[in-house]
């Protein structure tokens, strides 16, 4: 009982704390809040979904994450220490057209390699190659890939820099719904090996229900955490299990939508 | 096995006979103008074998290949000059917001006078002579170089830019494996197509501020003995080397690591 206890308390370790943080745009000199006082824990390796309306200001708070945007009030602090900008440990990964279309395939999994001795960089970029599955296209230039093998690039780049945390919004958006379901399957496997922490922005109920250890439900802009819902339910997950399809249904009624067609 | 070698051999032929089409088409050309020439009332217009004879006579005179040079000197300097000077200029400019608001007001007012009108400016501040043709081929290239870098600058999606800042790229880093490859697609459309008004501006600059180049080989043979077998002859030669400096310029386009730029999708 005590070991089991030495083990899970390391693993509770708070990653990323957002504390009371607001966002306000100035447009057309109108203050336009997109956020309003918002508060999370993230523990380390833990996978979270940040799930709302479009346009609710998701993306916002992933951008004051990652440190592209300071936010109006508040503070978001990672392993303790005040986010003041964007660094090569937590990487963000954008839809499939964040990756540069000028590099070859291990031209842009070596990007953000540039500090390391060659061999190790040769050795990294070869191992994430195989990891997303795109052996045989090292040379191939993005326009020669699917929008999937892009997706699967970019967040291979970002597993190359060794970060500890990852931020994805909505990565698989612009995906064939059957690319998508594959998709999720690899970052899972993924994450299980590398065991980063994932904050991961949908407007997809159930791709939140699938992918998540918690799902963040936002409400429409001003956005403000209206819930956060545990999703108790192991991997690999059975998505037509009863107690799956209860939380999945608790999130359908918490954003207001009856849960038929 | 022997089927798809025929069909390669077909594509071969197909490939052979597009290549071919423009040929055959120049060459009806240049009987049609051949025979309207010899058959002109009066003589308005040297045909295509006195225009080769004119050619000729400036081999045998040692000026074609001289004045070949002397133009391609005088465009290589004035295009060299601006697109050193306007794309870092025009980068900047697309790139901080607050510096394209101060400047564009006035590349707008200055980019529809007419490189030509700088002439007498030209002549009076550089004489007669190499400078005022290149200051004029400068002024030509210059403003539509600091558009398109301008405008390429201004193109490059935050998201390549937020990208290199993530994985910790200095600024110096950003410049070239970010801003700099993310432009290089439209900075070779933009200097190709000033190349061409390059290339148009030294004929004009060379037929008022100079002595010798195609422009001057014109203008000369016009009033030297109305030499129009000259004329003609500068006509084309001015026309071929626009063409192959096009080409060049194009080839350029097909580098693989640019080619994203142009694709379709």
């Amino acid at each position: 009982m005590l070991v089991k206890e030495s083990i899970a308390i390391p693993a509770l370790k708070t990653k990323l704390a957002v504390e009371n943080v607001s966002v306000t745009f100035k447009r057309d000199g109108k203050n336009m809040p997109v956020l309003e006082n918002i508060n999370l824990e993230v523990r380390d390796g833990e996978f979270i979904c940040l799930l709302g309306p479009s346009g609710c200001g998701k993306t916002t708070l992933l951008n004051a994450m990652a440190g592209f945007l300071s936010p109006t009030s508040g503070e978001i602090q990672v392993d303790g220490e005040a986010v003041r900008g964007p660094d090569s440990r937590r990487i963000f990964v954008f839809q499939e057209r964040g990756v540069f279309p000028w590099l070859t395939v291990e031209g842009n999994i070596g990007f953000g390699l540039f500090k390391l001795p060659r061999v190790e960089r040769e050795r990294r970029i070869a191992h994430y190659i195989k990891m997303v599955g795109l052996d045989g296209f090292e040379k191939a230039y993005p326009h020669e890939l699917s929008g999937g093998m892009k997706q699967r690039l970019e967040v291979a780049r970002a597993l190359a820099v060794d970060p500890d945390m990852l931020f994805l919004d909505e990565p698989f958006g612009a995906l064939d719904s059957i690319t998508r379901l594959v998709m999720r399957g690899e970052l899972l496997r993924i994450w299980e090996a590398e065991r980063k922490t994932i904050i991961f922005v949908t407007h997809d109920i159930d791709e939140a229900v699938q992918l998540a250890d918690r799902v963040v439900v936002m409400s429409a802009r001003p956005a403000t955490i209206q819930q956060i819902v545990e999703i108790d339910v192991p991997h690999p997950r059975d998505i037509s299990s009863p107690h799956y399809l209860e939380l999945r249904d608790g999130i359908f009624r918490q954003i207001g939508l009856a849960h038929q067609i | 096995m022997s089927s798809t070698k025929e069909r390669a051999a077909r594509k071969h032929i197909t490939n052979a006979g597009t290549a071919l089409r423009p040929l055959v088409f120049i060459f009806a050309l240049l009987v049609l103008w051949e025979f309207a020439a010899r058959h002109q009332p009066a003589h308005l217009l040297p045909g295509p074998w006195e225009t080769a004879g004119g050619i000729a006579d400036l081999v045998r005179h040692n000026l074609l290949l001289k004045y070949i040079v002397a133009s391609l000197f005088r465009v290589t300097w004035g295009f060299v000059l601006a697109a050193v000077l306007a794309i870092p200029l025009g980068l900047a400019i697309g790139w901080y917001r607050r510096a394209e608001m101060a400047f564009n007001p006035i590349i707008q007012i200055l980019r529809p006078i007419s490189p030509l009108a700088w002439i007498p400016i030209a002549i009076l501040w550089f004489g007669v002579g190499d400078l005022a043709a290149i200051f004029l081929i400068f002024i030509g290239s210059f403003l539509p170089l600091l558009v398109t870098a301008a405008n390429a600058a201004r193109n490059v999606p935050d998201v390549h830019v937020n990208t290199g800042r993530n994985f910790g790229l200095g600024p110096a880093r950003l410049l070239y494996q970010v801003l700099y490859p993310a432009v290089i697609p439209q900075l070779i459309v933009g200097l190709r197509i000033t190349l061409g008004v390059a290339w148009l501006v030294v004929v004009a600059a060379e037929m008022i501020a100079v002595n010798s180049g195609l422009g001057f080989l014109i203008i000369d043979a016009r009033n030297a003995g109305n030499r129009y077998d000259l004329v003609v002859a500068g006509m084309v030669i001015i026309g071929v080397i626009g063409f192959l400096l096009d080409v060049g310029m194009r080839s350029l386009e097909r580098v693989k690591s640019f080619r994203w730029g142009y694709s379709e999708d």
